[in-house]
């Protein structure tokens, strides 16, 4: 109340709160309404025709199965490495610390190259050796997944991260004096602390990893019904002409992920800085 | 200088703790079952594609860079993705600032509406942009095939990183100071300069930095809308499918190469400058 009285609103917080909100509505707001307006133009036909397609259909179950392997990968990884950065200290670790953040800044397209030039099965570094063995990875499920966990991979970790450095180790400490072992700390102090962290840096991820397009067009070979994922048959349907279904798919695609944020939105305490 | 009495009890206590751990036998072996995944999923792939680049010796490497399709390409992806980051700092900072100062009904609404861009798919975010902005836009503006397709389509796929970095520094910034520097006479813009500003540098750099290396690098949400007309809206991302399409390796690695070293170059900026307004806060 007191920081309120001492910030009266001038003319200014409305000059600026109507430039804010003009600037969102044109570049997000409205689009994303027009798509959702022209997926029922025609009532329920664009989402009956998008779903009886098996094209369709196939593509979005390859895309749960790769995104929920790549979800999966990701957190068991991120919350791992996230407690070694801040708990330990060893040889290497601002470097490692630094790298992490490097597949938010590398492109999709050179992803999907990097991942071809070791994992292709002909030209690659260790691409015919596996298939040797029997694992094909290019042009097929482990490479699609491998991609999107690639893109996803720095998102849990970045949310994790400050949080426990803001909560400290006095509480895990304790733990420990009292004849806690690893284990039962991490399950009993540290990852409630963590929580509501995790569980936005898993929505986010899971977002990324339901979307990902360059590098998956790269490694997936892109053939209908086998490898290829919704937003490759959002680029098919459109180019076909078949818009209805590539506008039916976005839908269904823009509504996990705006569902998955709105939940994380609801759920998450206001002031969430301590994690609980 | 307000945030780093902010953070010190958070520092000392991690500085305490830094001492007294060292690797245990399980976690060592955690670190190292981390860094082979992290080697065999990012960092060998991604050297591999160095390493192409340099096999291909020098002239290939200049060949490609001196290509007019690929140079043109190039010149394209970093002036956008400069503008717009230029666009984000002012606008992100903006935007974070009403979403931290302001109170009005539908602001949570608001939060959403930021990380939409981030959430939606890159293929679906070009679908959006092209219902407003295509052939058949309702404002009867059609940027479809034409430059300013980029600068909308990295617009809007880099909206969430300024306002994402700078938002909790704001919430933590003490208003304390303000009033205090407002009750000795300074004035609001003196105030905005001498303390908000500085304190929100080291995050609206790390968000410039984001938007800068999401710039360069995007391709999804730019199929559908720039058209990828050589030497005219063709972006970077699209020159190095382009060549992996045609099988010439060499020259995807090359390019690919440039992306990677202007991208750690902003990277690396970004930890000078913040290291730097933080020494001198």
């Amino acid at each position: 109340m007191a920081s309120r009285l001492a910030q009266p609103k001038t003319a200014g917080t409305y000059v600026r709160r109507l430039l804010v909100i003009g600037y969102l509505f044109l570049l997000v707001i409205w689009p994303v309404a027009l798509v959702v307006q022209k997926t029922f133009e025609g009532g329920l036909d664009n989402l009956q025709t998008a779903l009886s397609d098996p094209v369709v259909t196939d593509a979005l179950r390859l895309t749960v199965e790769v995104a929920l392997w790549a979800v999966a990968i990701n957190t068991v990884f991120g919350v791992g490495i996230s407690l070694l950065l801040v708990r330990y200290t060893f040889w290497g670790r601002g470097v490692l610390s630094a790298l992490i953040d490097l597949p938010l800044s590398v492109s999709p397209v050179v992803v999907g190259l990097a991942l071809l030039l070791a994992y292709g099965g002909t030209n690659g570094t260790f691409g015919p050796a596996l298939e040797d063995v029997g694992l094909q990875i290019a042009f097929a499920t482990p490479g699609i997944i491998m991609a999107t966990a690639f893109v996803s991979l720095p998102l849990v970790i970045r949310e994790i991260v400050p949080v426990l450095q803001e909560i400290g180790t006095e509480q895990e400490q304790a733990a420990k004096s009292l004849g806690a072992g690893a284990w039962q700390t991490f399950w009993r102090i540290t990852l409630p602390s963590i929580k509501w962290a995790l569980v936005y840096g898993v929505v986010l991820s899971l977002a990324r990893a339901l979307g990902e397009f360059g590098a998956v067009k790269i490694v997936s070979g892109n053939v209908a019904q086998q490898t290829q994922t919704a937003t490759l048959v959002v680029e098919q349907k459109y180019q076909d002409f078949e818009q209805g279904s590539a506008y039916a798919t976005s839908f269904l695609l823009a509504l996990i992920a705006v569902a998955a944020l709105v939940v994380v939105t609801i759920l998450r305490p206001k002031d969430d800085t301590d994690g609980d | 200088m307000t945030l780093n009495t902010s953070l010190a009890p958070g520092a000392t206590r991690r500085r305490r703790a830094r001492s007294a751990t060292s690797l245990t036998r399980s976690s060592g072996l955690g670190l190292g079952i981390a860094l082979t995944w992290f080697s065999l999923l990012v960092l060998i792939p991604l050297s591999l594609v160095v390493i192409q680049s340099i096999d291909g010796g020098w002239e290939t490497f200049r060949q490609t860079l001196t290509n007019p399709q690929t140079a043109a390409a190039l010149r394209l992806t970093v002036t956008q993705a400069l503008i717009v980051t230029a666009i984000n700092v002012v606008m992100g900072t903006l935007i974070a600032w009403v979403l931290v100062r302001d109170s009005f009904p539908g602001k949570r609404i608001l939060e959403v509406v930021i990380d939409i861009p981030f959430a939606l798919p890159t293929i679906v975010a070009g679908l959006v942009l092209l219902s407003l902005y295509g052939p058949d836009s309702p404002l009867g503006i059609n940027v479809a095939n034409t430059e300013r397709s980029v600068f909308l389509a990295l617009l809007f796929v880099t909206l969430p990183f300024v306002v994402r970095t700078v938002q909790p520094v704001l919430m933590e910034l003490d208003r304390d100071v303000e009033e205090a520097a407002a009750s000795l006479g300074a004035s609001r813009f003196t105030t905005l300069r001498r303390i908000i500003l500085p304190s929100l540098a080291p995050a609206i750099t790390a968000g410039a930095a984001l938007s800068f290396a999401r710039g360069i690098s995007e391709y999804g949400s730019l199929v559908l809308l720039s058209g990828n007309l050589p030497l005219k809206t063709e972006v970077a991302s699209v020159r190095i499918l382009t060549y992996i399409e045609n099988g010439n390796e060499a020259a995807a690695a090359s390019v690919a190469t440039i992306l990677l070293l202007v991208a750690l170059a902003a990277i690396v900026l970004l930890q000078v400058i913040s290291k730097w307004v933080a020494r001198r806060g």
